[in-house]
């Protein structure tokens, strides 16, 4: 076949014509003086650029936070069979949907109830009504989880009044679990929404199951998008012989073998188990601040102990398997042991290019404190840390944590700012590098420090979520992603000088 | 009746059965198989009307249109997401509209500014926090030349004013703050939003702009948002015709070059959905004549181009043949390239506005045929330009669910199925080679002579790929 050179945006617009025609173009665009663009550019990298920055108030600029009905639906997902339900207007949930596509490369179903103008006047209880009988016949969900736009927050739909007339006038069997949460987009952010989802499901599948103990212990991974980590868990209680429930189990709905099928609902966590975890010892939350209320529940209403156990990073980690082999009674296996042993000893083969070296991070509150950890205990100094949708309670948490090395005592720690003042910080003390979401790469280009995607979402790199950063496999990857871009920024950095070296 | 509508109509009744009554006789109604002749009754479709719920429509909202379509695009003025965090969040940097220009000082297209909306400013309102990020906003970015405020649901729900803090702000700012109420619970479909968008650029900023001189051969680019490089894939055609682009609307655009595009003597439009309603007022109140033309594929291409040039004098009508001249060995050798691999190959189409019947000659330029095409947000005009450009029995649909997506797929059998993020990986679960038709799945441009042949290598790769079959299935 005859061989055609082809030129893709890539490579087409670096052309001369086109450089030209770009040029030519600024006679319509009523540009600045390229003097005056690189003063202003200057300008922003200043100390009194970051005062005027970080005065704003009324502002956000490119904030790392979404909002809860996203975190509600991604929660609805990991449990068997279920549809989750959005009632409101309908593009929520066509940017619900395309953000979670295109952070997995997975297809996701939602439903949306459309709601329009009328429903702003006369509320939206058809919309609900129809969309259940609609989406009950079309997509035989076994569950539909129900949660809200703000367009139907603001105008107040009374969902379980709706949900109960669904049930009434036999639009969907009595007997089809249909949990709700109210999920305005106005509180919180998408940790806050898995949340209040997690606890209506919890509260509507589990009613009227206590019963004898079960002798399982729960397992609750929060707003947690590596698809990896929900594997990495079942591998390691599997080698511990432990029997768990995973409260919603999102890895195989977002990471579904290719069979030659679409298959709408795949795996999840069985409904019946889900109902029975109420029956558990315990149950263990892997993050804190996307569970807060459900624990809080969970803890109160069944009566079982309650443990936060994020295992992020090699003590936490440690602290884990520590509670979990207290709470079932089971030892930890040699096996994990011996993967301890591994991650420990990458840690130390690589720590000459992690020592010292200064971190910027953003992210998600539970993300950041694992970050935290693992960086300090690599040797690395945490300098600019920024959560948007952190809280008093987590900076708390921040500051407790970085305040017990030697590592933590140059950070600082930005809740409710945004990637725009990380820049500020980044130009007026500048890090060697920068971890965050795919966002991040705007600062990347902006300031040159070398980016490592750690966090969601990840939309502009492949696969990352299929590894997992918790256990001591996750360790390994983190080492892994750290080092190595440290090493190819020195490779990049070096390549004209006599630095350039071979073996490191 | 022919035979061929008469089999695919049959399979329409097949999907439909699925369907509760009420939304059957709905459905019906928007789902049709083609007759290019016009004379079938029964083979046209509603189009533009509400959803049913819970069906999962593949729509989004008149903010998804105003802001992500066609104010987003706009390098240098910066675009507000007013409300809650999570539209602005969503769509943010995700259109692949490309600009020149450096974001964050003198352009601000890839970033994500929002008001971020607390239960506060619900229960108290938010046009005094509106008030004070648009001061916020002059002060860290004094290259600005426009603010537009997009507003999401609540803003219209709880009765703010966001006209009046536009116009108070305005006069101390030096430039257009337009006020935009897209709010998602408006209209039906991403296309009410390009209408108030288009409305707000006619309100606020056309007629407001510098040009130094006019020229016979000034036209605007009108409805084509970059994406992929597209618009300077065409202006490049324009101008090797001895035209003179003044302004593109809206991809690489600048609030100057909205401002002057109604000193155009032509505007050229390649979007119709989303932008023909400002042609219509330009050639209402300034006269300036409008034609649609279509850059997918050398047969458009050359009918366009000729359709172009036969508005000005012979220099400009022997520029576009010679333009053809040169280029046509280029798209003959793509052609000759692609289209053994290609022949036969059929593509099911479900896009937005405008490319379920733009790209279909594109694809018979390659041999391949469309068996199927539908619009997420159409109008009646829309699909009045598709039913001639299809084979009769085609299937059209609008505002198809994933359902029925997915039934039409696996009853016609497509080689490929071209459509957006939230159908891609379902398809690659089947089995379905698919490729994005709304980003060009992160390549392109498509749009021109330099468009064509992006647009022939990757249906290539999405149709011939190794990798499908890889696929094990189940027996």
């Amino acid at each position: 076949m005859k061989r055609i050179k082809i030129k893709d945006h890539n490579e087409l617009f670096q052309e001369q014509e086109y450089l030209e025609q770009f040029e030519k173009k600024k006679e319509f665009e009523n540009p600045w003086p390229a003097e005056k663009v690189r003063e202003v550019a200057e300008w922003t990298k200043t100390e009194e650029y970051q005062e005027k920055n970080f005065a704003r108030k009324n502002i956000k600029i490119n904030p790392v936070k979404a909002c809860q009905p996203l975190g509600a639906i991604f929660c609805a997902s990991g449990f068997e069979g279920t549809m989750p339900f959005v009632q409101g207007a309908q593009g929520c949930v066509a940017y619900f949907r395309s953000h979670l596509n295109r952070h997995f490369k997975e297809p996701m179903a939602a439903i949306s109830t459309s709601m329009t103008e009328d429903a702003a006047v006369f509320g939206g209880l058809n919309n609900m009504l129809e969309g259940l009988r609609n989406s009950y016949a079309l997509y035989n969900p076994k569950m539909i989880a129900v949660c809200t736009t703000c367009m139907a927050e603001v105008i107040g739909d009374d969902l379980n009044a709706y949900i109960r007339q669904a049930k009434d006038k036999e639009i969907i069997p009595r007997d089809l679990p249909v949990p709700f949460a109210h999920t305005p987009s106005f509180v919180g952010s998408h940790i806050t929404g898995y949340d209040n989802m997690m606890k209506g499901i919890l509260t509507t599948i589990t009613e009227g199951k206590k019963g004898e103990p079960n002798g399982k212990i729960n397992i609750i991974p929060g707003f947690d998008t590596y698809t990896g980590n929900y594997r990495e868990v079942k591998r390691l209680l599997g080698i511990m012989g432990v029997d768990f429930t995973l409260l919603s189990d999102a890895s195989d709905v977002f990471d579904s073998p290719n069979t030659g099928e679409y298959k709408m609902y795949p795996g999840g966590t069985p409904l019946e188990e889900a109902a029975d975890s109420v029956n558990a010892t315990a149950t263990i939350a892997l993050q804190k601040y996307s569970t807060v209320k459900t624990m809080k529940y969970i803890e109160k209403e069944w009566g079982q102990e309650a443990l936060v156990l994020p295992p992020m990073g090699v003590k936490n980690t440690d602290s884990f398997f520590d509670e979990v082999s207290r709470v079932t009674g089971k030892p930890v296996p040699q096996e994990i042991e011996d993967e301890r042993g591994r991650a420990v000893d990458a840690m130390i083969d690589s720590h000459p290019y992690v020592h010292g070296k200064r971190f910027a991070l953003a992210g998600d509150p539970d993300i950041l404190l694992g970050l935290i950890s693992f960086i300090l205990e690599m040797g690395g100094i945490p300098a600019h840390i920024v959560c948007t949708n952190g809280d008093k309670r987590f900076a708390a948490a921040a500051n407790a944590l970085l305040s017990e090395s030697p590592f933590g005592q140059e950070a600082t720690v930005y809740t409710g700012k945004d990637l725009w003042h990380l820049r500020s910080l980044m130009f007026t003390d500048p890090v060697d590098i920068l971890i965050g979401n795919s966002y991040a790469k705007l600062l990347w280009r902006d300031t040159g420090t070398p980016l490592v995607r750690i966090g969601f979402p990840i939309f502009d790199r492949h696969h990352l979520h299929r590894y997992p950063v918790i256990g001591y496999q996750g360790v390994l990857n983190m080492v892994n992603w750290i080092v190595n871009t440290v090493l190819d920024e020195m490779d990049r950095k070096t390549m004209d000088t006599t630095s350039f070296d071979v073996i490191r | 009746m022919s035979s061929a509508i008469k089999e695919t109509q049959k399979i329409i009744d097949e999907v439909l059965e699925a369907y509760p009554e009420k939304t059957r006789k709905d459905r019906a109604k928007h789902l049709a198989p083609n007759d290019p002749t016009g004379e079938c009754s029964t083979c046209k479709v509603t189009s533009n009307v509400k959803s049913r719920p819970g069906v999962m429509t593949v729509r989004g909202c008149a903010y998804a249109g105003a802001k992500g379509v066609v104010w987003g695009p706009v390098k240098d003025q910066i675009t507000v997401s007013h409300g809650p965090v999570g539209c602005g969040q969503y769509s943010w940097w995700a259109r692949r509209n490309y600009y020149n220009g450096q974001t964050g000082i003198n352009t601000f297209g890839t970033m994500h500014i929002t008001t971020d909306f607390q239960e506060k400013d619900i229960v108290y309102g938010g046009d005094k926090g509106l008030e004070a990020a648009l001061l916020e906003l002059k002060e860290l970015f004094p290259l600005a030349r426009g603010i537009g405020i997009l507003s999401e649901c609540p803003v219209g729900l709880i009765g703010d004013d966001i006209e009046a803090v536009a116009k108070n702000t305005e006069k101390d700012f030096g430039y257009p703050i337009v006020p935009v109420r897209c709010e998602g619970f408006r209209g039906v479909s991403q296309s009410l939003g390009h209408h108030i968008a288009n409305d707000s650029i006619r309100d606020f900023v056309l007629g407001k702009g510098e040009l130094k001189e006019s020229t016979p051969y000034d036209v605007s680019l009108i409805g084509d948002y970059n994406i992929g490089g597209d618009a300077w894939a065409s202006r490049k055609m324009l101008e090797e015709m001895g035209l003179r682009v003044i302004a593109q609307w809206t991809g690489d655009a600048s609030v100057n070059e909205l401002g002057i595009a109604h000193k155009s003597r032509l505007n050229l439009i390649h979007c119709y959905r989303s932008m023909n309603y400002i042609c219509r007022h330009m050639e209402e109140k300034y006269g300036v004549p409008w034609t649609e033309f279509n850059f997918f594929g050398p047969t458009k291409i050359y009918q366009s181009i000729r359709k172009i040039a036969s508005y000005f004098d012979d220099r400009i009508k022997e520029n576009a043949e010679k333009l053809i001249e040169k280029y046509k060995p280029v798209m003959d050798a793509v052609i000759e390239r692609y289209k053994p691999t290609l022949e036969d190959k059929k593509v099911m189409l479900y896009v937005g506005g405008l490319r379920p019947r733009h790209t279909i000659g594109a694809y018979e330029d390659l041999g391949m045929e469309v068996v199927a095409a539908g619009y997420e947000f159409g109008h009646d005009d829309d699909y009045k330009r598709t039913y001639p450009e299809l084979k009769e029995g085609a299937v059209i649909m609008d505002d198809a669910t994933l359902y029925e997506m997915e039934e039409f797929a696996r009853r016609l059998r497509p080689d490929m199925v071209g459509s957006g993020i939230k159908e891609k990986y379902s398809y690659h679960k089947m089995g379905i080679p698919f490729r994005q038709m709304h980003s060009w799945d992160y390549s392109g441009p498509y749009h021109g002579f330099d468009g064509f042949p992006v647009f022939a290598r990757d249906m290539d790769m999405t149709v011939n790929s190794p990798t499908w079959s890889l696929i094990r299935r189940k027996r």
